[in-house]
């Protein structure tokens, strides 16, 4: 695990500079894909950028609520550029939602749109895999296997390579897919599915899981349901089209 | 002509309702399956876990001597929330954040928290370390690493390091680089405060 770079002075955070290398490999895919779709990479690097924007403002602004008293007093506190005062979870969704009114507003079909933002997608995911492993967060549970690693007082499963390894499989089945897909809408769901499954199998090696209802793992939980959904969605698109 | 037949093959365990059953069972079978079979045992608490510098586990122990005198053991301060402050008399970031870690020792000492600044003195002095105390008039617990023991126990990489720790011993955030707020120092002290000791 090697979370920073010290360069002199400067300590580079490198798993947000490995999320940031993903973001923006994304947005080239995404430059790519829009024209082969008949969609303009204009309005899709401005739905990106949007979003991101809106998605960090966001996640700042829940993080301050949460506190509003201690931010009333010091609202210049808003403006600190401390990672951990962020709510990644609300970040994202009010991200998503601005990214979801300029979509609407740009009349960008949604499938279409879904369909060619879905290599950036794979490659962000795998860029979350590479920020895991550097940092030694989504760590694996401890484990006598010949390939565990030392890593957080414990030989443990490489829960973060077995997640790159993943993330990259799905990036490659994804990217010779694309342009065979049989319908718009086939290849994000294909991708949701397909991560979600990943996801399924290999949360049963992480040490730091979520337990719900007496040891059950609450991600696996939820994939199982968002696997479903993706089959049903797929379904549904492909009768609606067929 | 081909290459429809070709897809409509394909996507015939979509549009099939029988086999996209089959689909959906074989999914919901192998799932639930391999879920209750990864389950992990109900017990899982963090104070099972070893000691280890980050989120989620225990914070490794250590005793270290105080500036002007004493020893101080991170264990006996279990049952108070605890901020341990990695910091240096040459560093900036550290000078800019202890004027905030003061003001909230002063406010929220009285709830049950305690801040420990560890000194790196392995990697300053005693007399920079006790004059920055002097300086910024610090009233928290200032502590002397003179070999490294605790910044090499906690993979200490950057200054300052900052390591929020509840009642039961448990680090419940790591915060590297600064300089920290008070808003966002009290934000990460606030909610451990709430949980009953």
């Amino acid at each position: 695990m090697f979370p920073l770079l010290q360069l002199g002075p400067l300590a580079i955070r490198l798993p947000g500079l490995f999320l940031l290398a993903g973001v923006w490999l994304g947005t080239l895919l995404v430059d790519r894909e829009a024209p082969r779709l008949k969609l303009s990479a204009a309005a899709f690097n401005n739905l990106v950028l949007y979003g991101l924007i809106a998605g960090i403002i966001g996640a700042r602004l829940a993080y301050a609520s949460r506190f509003l008293d201690v931010y009333a007093e010091n609202p210049l506190s808003l403006i600190s550029l401390n990672p951990s005062s962020l709510s990644p979870m609300e970040g994202a969704v009010i991200g998503l939602i601005v990214a979801v009114i300029y979509g609407q507003r740009q009349r960008l079909p949604l499938w279409p749109t879904l369909d060619a933002l879905t290599p950036a997608l794979a490659v962000f995911a795998l860029s979350v895999g590479v920020a895991h492993l550097s940092s030694g967060d989504a760590f694996g549970a401890p484990t006598t296997v010949p390939w565990a690693i030392e890593l957080w007082s414990a030989r443990r499963h490489p829960a973060q390579i077995y997640e790159i390894l993943a993330a990259g499989a799905i990036l490659l089945a994804v990217w010779r897919v694309r342009a065979s897909a049989p319908f718009a809408g086939f290849l994000f769901l294909l991708w949701v599915a397909l991560s979600a499954a990943a996801r399924l199998f290999l949360e049963a090696f992480r040490g730091d899981s979520i337990l719900i209802l007496g040891g059950l793992r609450a991600a696996q939980v939820a994939s199982l349901g968002v696997l479903l959904l993706g089959l049903i969605l797929m379904r549904w698109r492909a009768r609606q089209e067929g | 002509m081909a290459k429809w037949t070709a897809t409509g093959a394909r996507l015939a365990w979509l549009t099939d309702t029988r086999r996209w059953l089959v689909v959906v069972i074989a999914v919901l079978v192998a799932g639930g399956g391999w879920i209750w079979a990864s389950a992990a045992p109900a017990t899982g608490t963090y104070s099972e876990r070893p000691p280890s510098p980050r989120e989620g586990f225990m914070a490794p122990d250590f005793t270290l001597d105080r500036l002007g005198g004493g020893r101080m053991t991170l264990s006996d301060l279990r049952g108070q929330v605890v901020v341990m402050n990695l910091w240096a008399s040459w560093c900036p970031p550290c000078r800019a954040e202890m004027p905030a870690l003061q003001q909230v020792y002063d406010e929220l000492r009285e709830r049950g928290m305690v801040i420990l600044a560890v000194n790196v003195t392995y990697q300053d002095g005693e007399a920079p370390a006790a004059a920055f105390v002097a300086e910024y008039g610090l009233t928290f617990p200032v502590l002397l690493d003179r070999t490294g023991e605790v910044g090499r126990g906690y993979l200490l990489r950057a200054l300052p390091t900052t390591f929020f720790i509840d009642r039961q011993g448990v680090i419940r955030q790591v915060i590297v680089g600064g300089p920290m707020s008070e808003a966002t120092i009290r934000s990460a002290i606030e909610p451990l405060l709430e949980e009953t000791p």
